[in-house]
């Protein structure tokens, strides 16, 4: 009757606008200034790499504090996407887990690029990550690994957590007789991209597959993307399984054998194997590219499982507004207090200040 | 003033035309019908406009060569695991799911006192309701922790039966965990349809058949499943099709591989063509999104003749079907 009618008008009116309120307040307050605002505005797209979603986030939320006119947004639809979507000209910079080929960064490739004609990609590192070897068995809470191990453990040639070989490197643990379930990512990833080329330089008698971002053997436990695998291994008994280190949890992580000694992943570790480590100067590269070639032999207190993301740039844009953004961005990027910040927040490895200057040098040099 | 004479057949509004073959037609009858004839229309050319997506996007993966594609395998020998995953996975989950929302649909129609029958109609559709990702994350953080200890039973006690020889997963991650979860996925969409169709069933029959001494499990062999018959299958196919085209829930619950394998119970298992979109997308360019898209075309080449197939078999027992 009318009561119940109106009643009924009533809270559905009162619940349309709880809702639709809700839906308002969630809205980010603008920024309330912080900091000098250089008078920079516009906007800067970028795409890539889902490795440094989070990090990128960090970074972004930062730059828009200090520089209130400009929007900065990172799309992490992959590296690859990240890379065609910069050679097509649909982003100012590109995000990729693996550096561009001298042919892919020559000027010719970028004719549909927003770079200026004539004018050649730079590779910038600046995301080092970790990949951690993470383990899940009960009672184990420690676990020295070496290449050649790690790499019989993956192809399924070790099967059981209290084989010999295994149980050599670890005195005193208690190795359960149960079975191996060695996890890799189901995904085209930069992350087995990376954990794959380690393998096949240490191990290469045991690893003889190429560095591949699609997992090489056919069979074994699969999960998608860095947060599928890390939840496989923690779901499950027995699990082994490679993943960003920063997402590992309380997950066991195993140590690293490098040279006599068995080395846990830290983030000063792991930017000192991307020090030792030369610039790839194979044929045809700008002056200004910093794609390293990763000697995952180094020695010394060196973490050699890492992933290195790159931002890619152009030396030189058609639009110089677009330079002039470029170059605040990336250069807070590469600063300290951006790898600060990215290494509080995202749990990266902050370049060490030899290579941070070397690419604040190169985006001095973008125009 | 006229009587109808002994020899004129009765006749209704309909027959006899006011004037010379002049039909009486209002504009709301008009209107209504261009409605829903447009509707009609408007299914098929969407229909239409999908099918010819698939086939102008895939096409270019069809015919380029191999060496320029993404994936560096012939079409054929890409799509055929992960087809056959599909429907294996689809399959088993129509084993599962669909006598038990026949039981579930066959309580509430006949079984259950009202008050419960329309409660737990309620909750089945709630089922439905539920996210696939929802689905997904409680395949792998509850259903695949809780299966793995069974694999392992399986694998040590059945081992030579061929389904269950695998090396156990250590993760409950395999192919027929995500079956389960296909399977509770098509629950309350077996269940609502079949539970109306039992409801259409003859009350003359079902009455019949009690007067004659049958017990309700007879009554209901005797004259509700019969006679719905065609709308069970026809609910089944509409699971199916569900089943077949489930994306996150299988992504995120499978541990796939590009293998062709009829194991249960091993981390090897085959996957499926909507998971394997999903996973291969972000990555892929150029023709790699081609491909992609073209098995695409193959899942709906294989749902068109499932359900071509379901329909066929529903038409020959038309006569008898009470849901058409």
């Amino acid at each position: 009757m009318k009561i119940s009618r109106l009643g009924a008008t009533a809270a559905v009116i009162t619940a349309l606008s709880l809702g639709l309120s809700a839906c308002a307040a969630n809205e980010t307050a603008a920024p309330q200034g912080g900091g000098a605002d250089s008078g920079l505005t516009g906007t800067l797209s970028g795409v890539g790499a889902s490795s440094m979603a989070s990090a990128q986030e960090t970074w972004t939320t930062e730059f828009q504090t200090e520089h209130t006119g400009v929007t900065v947004n990172y799309s992490p639809d992959g590296s690859g996407a990240g890379r065609e979507a910069f050679a097509g000209g649909g982003a100012d910079f590109a995000g990729s887990d693996r550096a561009l080929k001298p042919e892919e960064a020559a000027a010719d490739a970028l004719g549909n690029s927003r770079c200026a004609p004539g004018a050649a990609a730079i590779d910038l590192p600046v995301y080092i990550s970790p990949i951690a070897v993470i383990f899940n068995v009960e009672g184990v809470t420690e676990l020295n690994l070496d290449a050649a191990t790690i790499a019989q453990i993956f192809s399924g040639k070790i099967t059981k957590w209290n084989d010999p070989r295994i149980a050599a490197q670890n005195e005193g643990a208690k190795l359960p007789d149960l079975n191996i379930t060695a996890v890799h990512r189901a995904d085209d990833s930069g992350t087995t991209e990376n954990f794959t080329e380690y393998l096949n330089a240490l191990a290469p008698q045991d690893w003889p597959h190429e560095p591949d971002g699609i997992w090489p053997i056919q069979g074994g436990e699969a999960a998608p993307q860095t947060s599928g695998v890390v939840d496989a291994v923690s779901n499950g008994t027995g699990t082994i399984g490679y993943a960003d280190a920063s997402r590992a949890g309380d997950l066991g992580v195993a140590r690293i054998k490098v040279g006599d000694s068995y080395v846990a992943y830290s983030p000063e570790a792991a930017a000192a194997v991307v020090d030792a480590s030369p610039l790839d100067t194979s044929g045809g590269r700008s002056e200004h590219d910093l794609a390293v070639r990763l000697d995952r032999k180094a020695s010394g207190e060196v973490y050699p499982i890492v992933l290195i993301s790159y931002a890619i740039a152009c030396e030189k844009y058609q639009d110089p507004k677009t330079a002039e953004l470029v170059k605040a961005y990336l250069g807070y990027i590469a600063s300290t207090e951006g790898q600060a910040a990215a290494h509080e927040k995202a749990g990266a490895a902050p370049l060490s200040a030899e290579l941070s200057g070397k690419v604040a040098d190169a985006v001095a040099a973008i125009s | 003033m006229s009587e109808p004479t002994s020899g004129a057949p009765l006749s209704t509004g309909r027959d006899r035309a006011p004037g010379p073959d002049r039909e009486v037609r209002r504009i709301g009858d008009r209107v209504f019908r261009g409605l829903s004839t447009g509707s009609g229309i408007a299914i098929l050319v969407v229909l239409a406009l999908v099918a010819a997506f698939l086939v102008w996007q895939g096409i270019p993966a069809l015919t380029a060569p191999l060496d320029q594609l993404q994936y560096r395998q012939p079409f054929a020998e890409y799509v055929l695991p992960f087809a056959f995953g599909t429907v294996w996975a689809a399959f088993l989950a129509l084993l599962m799911g669909v006598p038990v929302a026949i039981g579930v649909a066959l309580f509430i129609s006949h079984y259950a006192p009202r008050r419960l029958a329309t409660g737990l109609g309620y909750v089945i559709d709630l089922l439905a309701a539920v996210p696939s990702v929802v689905f997904g994350l409680w395949g792998i953080g509850v259903l695949a922790p809780m299966m793995q200890p069974v694999y392992r039973w399986l694998e040590e006690n059945l081992g030579w039966f061929p389904l269950f020889a695998g090396p156990a997963s250590g993760t409950g991650r395999t192919i027929l965990t995500a079956a389960i979860v296909l399977a509770v996925m098509i629950l309350p969409i077996v269940t609502a349809l079949s539970r109306e169709v039992f409801l259409q069933t003859p009350r003359l029959h079902e009455e019949a058949a009690l007067a004659l001494g049958a017990t309700r499990w007879e009554m209901i062999r005797m004259a509700v499943l019969p006679f719905s018959r065609p709308g069970i299958i026809s609910a089944a196919m509409l699971g199916l099709g569900r089943a077949l085209g489930e994306t996150m829930a299988v992504a995120m619950v499978l541990s796939p591989s590009t293998v062709i394998s009829f194991v249960l119970n091993s981390s090897t298992n085959p996957n499926t063509i909507a998971a394997n979109i999903a996973l291969s997308f972000p990555e892929s360019y150029n023709l790699g999104v081609n491909q992609l898209i073209a098995t695409g075309l193959v899942l709906f080449v294989i749902t068109l003749a499932v359900n071509m197939i379901a329909r066929w078999i529903v038409s020959r027992r038309k006569a008898f079907s009470g849901a058409n």
